[in-house]
């Protein structure tokens, strides 16, 4: 015991670095066991946790496209009879949209945007452990009940009437909707964190022109979770009134209407689709400037194409609807707009190829994550174009072509940039380094599987070949480049599958990595990998784009944090100018409770209507002990 | 992506080794011509665009550097990405513009225009030939004939779910919305036969729910249909009558209509003139009498989950039944 233990209110200027760090580390520092394990709210911790969760959900949803293409390889194949393969095409779908894409990038952000903006946690972190909590029940209910049998098999669109009570016996629709209640939760929870982690927690200094590129990334990503979300839980709730309790929202014979659904639903759909892409146009723009030496070309342009598409995005989704009979003339409209998105688009390509250009590329993995990126999202978005002229669309639309559209764009213009960034923050986030060769291989298998499984699509679509089929009659001219494409997806397994395995034995055994392996510039690698639970021993001030380029002796900190209970600070939203000192909340249980009675509400209610009301009985004890003020220094603040 | 150009042209050798009565690439009529020109234009400007891109990206990798004249560099950088933003600009308003003209070339059918309904149900295709007199209306199932050269005015319903109307090689598609009416122009300028099959995922058996358009002159066109207008021809084979007799005796009359005979069911395909068409069950099997006897005996596995029940038919029922389907031309 040292005299300080009985200064009260000690703050860091009064300790010297080891012993601030040890206190530190007893104010901030997950307990030990199963109870700290699940009543922790270190935002690196549960990040890490959804980090993995999304990455399993990505090998699932692998393995049922390797089940699909299994089936396609051959006419009239008999491996997958119509009513499993419309639950694995449905579930591929639904799993990698909802459980996979949009978490793991919120799931980076949680791990990364603290830190990135220089504070201890993320906002609201009881909230953000509640999030990961409905994330993970969504994901088992899904995937438990394709395990019974019981997969939703109407679609990831789930278009009514066919998922409405008529024609969708069962629970399978009811499981698809509830999922996606427990997804909205959950990304609604994170979203608003990062919004007010962004706004609020910055480090002093850092002003809006100064913040990274993938944290602007995530804020607009933040914004469209926020607007976009409403729509599809109007549309999930209406639909399961429907089928419980015979509202008729979506039932035309009693005044309804069938494309009411996909109007609701595209209006989330679409911007779903930057939702999954804009955090990669972050993840890209980081990537580029490490491994080019310099900032990224045009900060400003950057940020206005991230914000011009966020509001573009909420003005294309009529363009998933060209062939339902909508009018002519609105139908232009949407031609136009869907094409306008070229432009912020184009512009970061040309920003990032100026980088580079400029720069002096160093070609590490992460790095060739990124060139592949550029190939195949360019010809995602001239696809992109394609479908967005109506004429085309007709033709084109829900036909191979769109598969291949979509992937070009998703994998190429968001799993390539993640599987990037993985080996970029990988030392970050576990303290050791991914192997590079096995690297390379797995880049190089993903690049050539991923083309030859997916290029071959556009054509089988031109051909004629429809989505959603489970078989096709010998006599029709696909089964070569089906046979084709099925082969290359082992390819493209394979790379994936060296990738998973260079992931696990590096954190296991790689080689430990130091503070910043990449001469990176950004205050994520100012501090140790990885990072301790306080993230910085003392709070950094930031004065310019790339603190740790402008600074490269010593970073200016700021201080007068209580180091007895946690503390952070809080900056102004424009200029980051410090405001005041808040506390941040402590470990807690409840947000799990609260997630389970949450849980069993929502599962519940798939059965009876009655769930809503005894259901929340529960849920109520579990916010009240959730918000009880525990008199602990962090309440009292 | 290095592969394109190798893939581009195995498929242009695919193409034009195989019939493509199913294809977008190998158009036989009017609105299917005018978007696959509108196709290959923009075909060609995107890939120009992108291997221009991918002309940057490797000069931009690779390119040899030197430390002089940072300041210069930016500004030269400045002007070239405003220049490729306005480019590109001006190629998307460019390709907005030739969309909205071909939008106007293939949307409405002429004053001449034949209209057929067509309304899709899980998983078939109902086909109503309407006439403002009743006596001449008529309808089939799952083959659709028109005349060469004459635009036809497809109306589009369905009675269940949402399906699509695909034909690609002669028009693209339209969805069949419940509770709407959606409409096509559908014109063939060379005879044919034309295939097409549902394209929005409609349950089960969306896989298997194609339908035929046969194109003829219109000599042959206006033949076949008085044909289709007429009441069944009475069979006259001996199998064939014991087929009849057992067809409208068992179930099959509850849900099948044969027009002349007592058996009048709407909830299948109207059988009339089922022994006319090239294939039943909606594409799935060639008409013959073994496949007829085949799809009647067990449709559930050749069709899993579609709303035929099998029927408890003995062996010698069956036969006479499939004789009698056969005899119906």
């Amino acid at each position: 015991m040292t005299p300080l233990d009985n200064v009260a209110d000690l703050r860091d200027t009064d300790l010297n670095d080891v012993e601030l760090d040890r206190r530190l580390a007893s104010t901030w520092a997950t307990p030990k066991g199963v109870w700290g394990a699940l009543s922790t709210v270190d935002h690196k911790i549960i990040g890490r946790r959804y980090i993995i969760t999304a990455f399993v959900f990505l090998a699932l949803g692998g393995i049922l496209s390797l089940a699909m293409r299994l089936q396609l390889a051959q006419p009239e194949a008999r491996f997958i009879g119509p009513d499993r393969y419309n639950q694995i095409f449905t579930m591929h779908g639904t799993n990698m949209m909802f459980l996979f894409a949009v978490p793991v990038m919120e799931a980076m952000a949680v791990y990364l945007v603290p830190l990135m903006v220089g504070t201890r946690n993320i906002a609201f972190p009881r909230l953000n452990a509640f999030s990961y909590w409905m994330y993970l029940a969504g994901g088992l209910l899904l995937w438990i009940a394709f395990a019974i049998d019981t997969g939703p098999d109407v679609g990831w669109f789930a278009d009514v009437p066919l998922s409405g009570p008529q024609y969708a016996a069962g629970k399978r629709a009811d499981i698809w909707a509830q999922m996606i209640t427990f997804t909205e939760v959950s990304a609604l929870a994170v979203a608003v964190e990062l919004v007010v982690t962004v706004f609020k927690q910055r480090a002093p200094g850092m002003s809006l022109d100064q913040i990274p590129l993938f944290v602007w990334s995530m804020l607009v990503t933040s914004f469209l979770i926020i607007m976009a979300m409403p729509a599809i839980m109007i549309a999930s709730t209406a639909l399961i009134l429907d089928r419980l309790v015979g509202t008729q929202f979506f039932n035309p014979a009693e005044g309804g209407d069938v494309l009411l659904w996909q109007h609701l639903f595209w209006f989330f759909g679409h911007p779903e689709v930057y939702i999954i892409f804009l955090p990669a146009v972050g993840m890209v723009s980081t990537i580029v400037a490490t491994f080019t030496r310099r900032p990224v070309f045009g900060y400003l342009g950057m940020v206005m194409a991230l914000i011009a598409t966020g509001i573009l995005a909420f003005g294309l989704w009529v363009h998933h609807m060209f062939v339902a009979g909508l009018p002519r003339l609105g139908e232009s409209f949407f031609t136009a707009s869907s094409m306008a998105i070229a432009i912020p688009s184009g512009l970061q390509i040309f920003c990032w190829l100026a980088t580079i250009w400029a720069g002096r590329p160093v070609f590490k993995t992460p790095f060739l994550f990124v060139i592949g990126f550029m190939v195949i999202f360019v010809i995602g978005g001239m696809t992109g174009v394609m479908v967005a002229s109506v004429p085309f669309d007709t033709q084109v639309h829900d036909t191979y072509f769109v598969v291949a559209h979509f992937h070009y764009v998703l994998v190429g213009g968001a799993v390539f940039p993640l599987l990037g960034a993985i080996y970029y923050w990988f030392p970050k986030i576990t303290g050791r380094m991914m192997n590079e060769t096995i690297g390379r291989w797995a880049f190089g298998l993903i690049f050539t599987g991923f083309n030859l499984t997916f290029f071959p699509m556009h054509i089988l679509g031109l051909q004629g070949m429809p989505r959603r089929i489970y078989t096709y009659q010998p006599e029709m001219p696909w089964s070569g480049l089906n046979m084709f494409v099925s082969l290359s997806a082992v390819i493209l397994a394979a790379g994936f599958l060296l990738f998973f395995i260079d992931a696990i034995r590096s954190a296991l055994s790689g080689p430990v990595a130091p503070a910043n392996p990449w001469c990176a510039s950004t205050l994520e690698w100012a501090t140790s990998s990885p990072p301790p639970a306080y993230n910085f021993s003392r709070m950094p001030v930031v004065g310019s784009l790339e603190p740790l380029v402008d600074n490269s002796g010593a970073l200016p900190v700021a201080s007068g944090l209580f180091v007895d209970r946690r503390e952070l600070v809080v900056t102004s939203v424009v200029g980051a100018l410090p405001e005041a000192r808040e506390s941040s909340p402590g470990d807690s249980i409840w947000p799990l409770w609260s997630a389970l009675a949450t849980t069993v509400l929502l599962i519940w209610s798939i059965f009876t209507p009655w769930a809503v009301v005894w259901g929340s009985v529960p849920l109520a004890i579990a916010l009240t002990g959730w918000f009880w003020p525990k008199g602990t220094k962090e309440d009292d603040a | 992506m290095r592969m394109s150009p190798i893939i581009w042209m195995s498929t242009i050798a695919i193409i034009s080794g195989c019939t493509g009565n199913q294809s977008a690439i190998n158009p036989k009529g009017a609105p299917a011509i005018h978007i696959a020109h509108l196709m290959s234009g923009i075909v060609a400007v995107c890939t120009l665009v992108w291997l221009l891109v991918m002309v940057m990206l490797v000069w931009a990798l690779l390119r040899k550097r030197s430390d002089a004249g940072e300041q210069a560099r930016e500004r030269g950088l400045t002007t070239t990405v405003s220049a490729a933003v306005g480019a590109t600009a001006v190629i998307i308003a460019g390709m907005t513009i030739a969309s909205f003209y071909t939008t106007r070339d293939i949307g409405i059918p002429g004053e001449a225009a034949l209209t057929i309904t067509v309304r899709g149900q899980q998983w078939w295709w109902q086909v109503i030939y309407a006439d403002p007199d009743p006596a001449l209306t008529f309808q089939t199932a799952n083959e659709i004939h028109i005349p060469v050269g004459r635009d036809v005015h497809v109306q589009l319903e369905s009675t269940d779910v949402v399906h699509s109307f695909w034909v690609p090689s002669l028009a693209g598609k339209q969805d069949l919305v419940p509770g709407r009416t959606n409409s096509l122009l559908l014109r063939a300028e060379r005879p044919g036969i034309y295939r097409g099959q549902c394209a929005e995922f409609c349950g089960l058996q969306h896989t298997h729910m194609a339908m035929m358009v046969i194109a003829e002159d219109p000599e042959s066109f206006e033949r076949w249909a008085v044909a289709q207008r007429g009441n069944s021809v009475n069979p006259g084979k001996p199998d064939a009558v014991a087929g009849q007799v057992a067809f409208i005796a068992k179930p099959c009359a509850a849900c099948h209509t044969v027009r002349g005979t007592p058996a009048m069911g709407t909830t299948g395909p109207d059988l009339t003139h089922v022994g006319s068409r090239k294939t039943i069950a909606a594409g799935l099997l060639e008409t013959t009498r073994g496949s007829l006897a085949a799809w009647i005996a067990d449709p559930q596995t050749l069709k899993p989950g579609n709303n035929m029940p099998m029927v408890p038919l003995t062996s010698v029922e069956l036969k006479n039944i499939s004789a009698y389907m056969e005899s119906l031309k």
